[in-house]
């Protein structure tokens, strides 16, 4: 089963290379990574989708925290969100055939972004599965290039912000620990 | 005003409260030595940065205190990796701190440049590279809070030598505000509600104590928990000493080498109450029949260890010393008289079986000699080891009392940990005397840390268990591989000459009726010692739970039936 998390991280550098090498420690696999700027130019937001049992993710969401860098997680699954995945396909067609695409991009409410004499690129955007079947029909005629950002996603309604630690119910008190 | 980079680094260590660090100097970390006799911090030179991050390590264990290790780039800081990963398995408090090349020069492969934030970063809780004397103040505060606090661990800093030059102005953070970090302190109450119930409904509970307990100081919680319930306390061996072993409650350690009591009453027992611990595979033997007949709670600060290994039923995230005293006034007193019968009839069987049980006869046994070391300096010495069969006899034999006496490198398993973190315990209590209970193999990894506690006359007595094997690998491989003896026989040095050549007094002992004066010897004299017990060759350790077993699949060691007391009957044992 698919997990989608995702992470607010402070905006430095290295912080990309600590999550990166977590999921290689722990032997997490994941099926994409997204990072991205966010509404605060010091936090930095990744949508991590991992294909896992619900303990497995669990522990992912729980390592994640013990980066220092990570100021919050959220686990998307089975919750209200709208996700999305970006593609870009260079399809290999005949002057001819450009109608036909343009006709199943436009059924994906995707377009046409570049046409040269042998190539079309195909612009589309939406859930993971939607860009999947249009794949899988532009796939007879010939795909030449294709890449995805991978899902970013956010939860849908009021909710925003951050939240505590899982389990943290309260704060280390600095001033009183010194 | 303004300072160097490298006053400010060692005047944030003073506020730190930090009076002695471990290292070797070099180019890159040279700025800052030259500024370290300003202020009122002792070096110790060390003879390896391996040594540097163990003393540390052995400091902030004897003390719960950060301990500070310090080297140069590229090699020195690379020798500090073993070290490092040692004190992260072991979740122990430390900071290193390690030159780097000039900041304009990172990436270039200059002279000693080595990518140590990198290289580290699997291997400690955080890590710091700093390129400006400004950042020095903040980074040296929130290292030494992140190394410490939630579940401790090292912290990596990596100082530009630039940095140390430069000048800027000194502000001390007065706060730190970290904003992913953020250590959990209590759970709900709902859930302490719950625990006590399962407390009182149990009927053969057992506690297994961990080393979360000494982090969080709540040895006094667990004793009274343990007391008004009645609540029999097994030990991790990182939990050695946090309840004493001379309390009748105590089972002493479980796991592998567990006692087979222990290991009887985990698999049997009803309820399972873990306290800062995490399930290693050492002490569970086989998951899948792994205490089947318990319910299980789990009182943890790390929520990543959390159903990470064993699934529980009742996980408390939280500081223990914090929950522990949340809990206490909800458990009522219980006798579990039934439950305590069957493990001291477990008890008896095993002390039949014990090796001090058996008649002396004259061969020099490792269990012996550390049992004479316990019995002569008790609750009044820090005890380390090194990593193997004499580490598994010290955690048997050498009964601990309190919690920061037993010191050892438990999820790491580093041998050559034993005189280094020895010494470096040494430094929690200068008036102290600490044994560094060792074996041939391990002593030789960092033997070259004699020179140091020569040098600061530290007052360590290291008593070599020397039975001219690698031996634990040499029992796995009469158990496990049809006694094919490859790489463990070793033929050692002259220890005592060796100690010698160090301007250490030593003595070699080669008879059981010379164990005792050898170590009133040791005691007598001050400063380092070193004893060389010739032990028996080819001893093994028991019980043994193999790899893969079921924790109570244990074999144990033979009730002798004749005069010749043969230890390593395998064939008997498995019949
Ligand atoms: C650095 C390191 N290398 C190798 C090992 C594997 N190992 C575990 S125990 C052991 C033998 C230890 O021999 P010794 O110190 O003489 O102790 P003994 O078992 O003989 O008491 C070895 C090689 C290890 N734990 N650590
Ligand atoms: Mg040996």
């Amino acid at each position: 089963m698919q997990h989608t998390l995702i992470a607010l991280v402070e905006n430095k550098p290295g912080v990309l290379n600590r999550v990166a090498s977590l999921f290689r420690r722990r032997n997490f696999n994941i099926e994409s990574l997204n990072v991205g700027r966010t509404e605060k130019p010091e936090i930095s937001r990744m949508t991590i989708v991992v294909d896992s049992q619900y303990n497995k993710a669990s522990q992912v969401e729980a390592n994640l925290y013990k980066l220092v860098n990570v100021i919050d997680v959220q686990d998307l699954t089975n919750q209200p969100a709208v996700s999305r995945d970006l593609a870009l396909i260079k399809v290999k067609v005949h002057p001819d055939q450009r109608a036909e695409v343009a006709n199943l991009a436009s059924i994906f409410r995707g377009k046409i972004v570049d046409v040269a004499e042998e190539t079309v690129i195909v612009e589309v955007t939406g859930t993971e599965d939607k860009i999947e079947s249009l794949v899988e029909l532009l796939r007879p005629l010939g795909i030449l290039e294709m890449v995805r950002t991978g899902n970013v996603a956010m939860m849908r309604g009021n909710s925003s912000g951050i939240r505590h630690t899982p389990g943290a119910n309260g704060h280390e008190n600095l001033e009183a620990e010194n | 005003m303004l300072r160097s980079g490298a006053e400010i680094l060692w005047e944030c260590l003073v506020r730190e409260g930090v009076d002695v660090i471990f290292g070797i100097p070099g180019g890159a970390i040279m700025p800052a030595f030259d500024m370290l006799t300003q202020f009122p911090i002792h070096h110790v030179l060390t003879r390896h940065e391996q040594g540097a991050a163990h003393m540390a390590d052995g400091y902030a264990r004897a003390t719960g205190k950060v301990g500070v290790a310090v080297a140069t780039s590229g090699p020195g800081a690379t020798n500090l990796v073993t070290g490092i990963a040692t004190a992260m398995m072991d979740s122990s408090p430390i900071v290193c701190i390690t030159g780097q090349v000039v900041s304009n020069l990172i990436g270039g492969d200059a002279f000693q440049e080595v990518d140590v934030t990198g290289i580290t970063l699997p291997i400690t809780k955080h890590n710091f590279l700093v390129t400006r004397a400004s950042e020095v103040a903040q980074t040296v505060r929130e290292a030494f809070y992140i190394a410490r606090s939630g579940r401790p661990g090292p912290v990596l800093i990596d100082f530009c030598k630039d940095a140390q030059v430069e000048k800027a102005k000194f502000i001390y953070p007065e706060k730190i505000d970290l904003a992913g970090y953020h250590p959990p302190i209590c759970p709900g109450q709902a859930d302490l509600q719950n625990a006590a119930e399962m407390i009182s409904k149990a009927e053969r509970p057992l506690i297994l104590a961990g080393q979360g307990l000494k982090i969080s100081s709540a040895a006094e919680e667990l004793k009274q928990l343990a007391i008004t319930a009645n609540i029999p306390v097994a030990m991790t061996i990182l939990g050695l000493g946090v309840f004493p072993a001379s309390d009748p409650l105590s089972l002493g350690m479980m796991g592998m080498h567990g006692e087979a009591y222990c290991n009887l009453a985990i698999q049997n027992a009803d309820l399972i109450i873990a306290l800062g611990m995490r399930f290693d595979d050492r002490v569970t033997g086989n998951l899948r029949t792994y205490a089947p007949r318990a319910k299980k709670i789990h009182i943890e600060i790390d929520p990543a260890e959390v159903h990470k290994n064993v699934t529980v039923d009742l996980p408390l995230v939280g500081d223990l010393k914090a929950t522990l005293t949340q809990l206490l006034p909800l458990i009522k007193p219980k006798s579990n008289s039934n439950w305590m019968a069957t493990i001291e009839d477990w008890r008896n069987e095993s002390q039949m079986r014990d090796i001090l049980s058996q008649p002396k006869n004259g061969k020099l046994y490792t269990a012996q000699v550390i049992g004479e070391i316990w019995e002569a300096t008790h609750d009044e010495v820090i005890v380390t080891t090194g990593v193997g069969q004499h580490q598994m006899w010290s955690a048997q034999y050498y009964r601990a009392e309190r919690p920061n006496q037993f010191i050892t490198s438990g999820g790491a398993g580093t041998m050559g940990f034993g005189l280094p973190s020895g010494i470096g315990a040494w430094f929690s209590n200068r008036q102290g005397e600490v044994w560094v209970i060792d074996g041939d193999g391990s002593f030789q990894m960092t033997q070259a840390e004699l020179s140091t506690a020569i040098q600061e006359n530290a007052n360590v007595k290291v008593a070599i268990m020397n039975n001219s094997y690698l031996g634990m690998v040499r029992q796995w491989q009469e158990f496990f591989f049809e006694s094919r003896y490859v790489g463990t026989p070793l033929r050692g040095p002259d220890f005592a000459m060796i100690a010698a050549a160090h301007g250490i007094p030593a003595r070699r002992v080669t008879r059981h009726d010379e164990v005792q004066s050898a170590i009133e010897f040791a005691r007598t004299t001050p400063g380092p010692v070193l004893l060389d017990f010739r032990v028996v060759k080819e001893d093994a350790v028991y019980p043994m739970v193999p790899t893969g077993a079921a924790l109570d699949e244990m074999i144990r060691r033979p009730i002798p039936t004749t005069d010749e007391f043969s230890p390593i009957d395998v064939e008997k044992v498995a019949a």
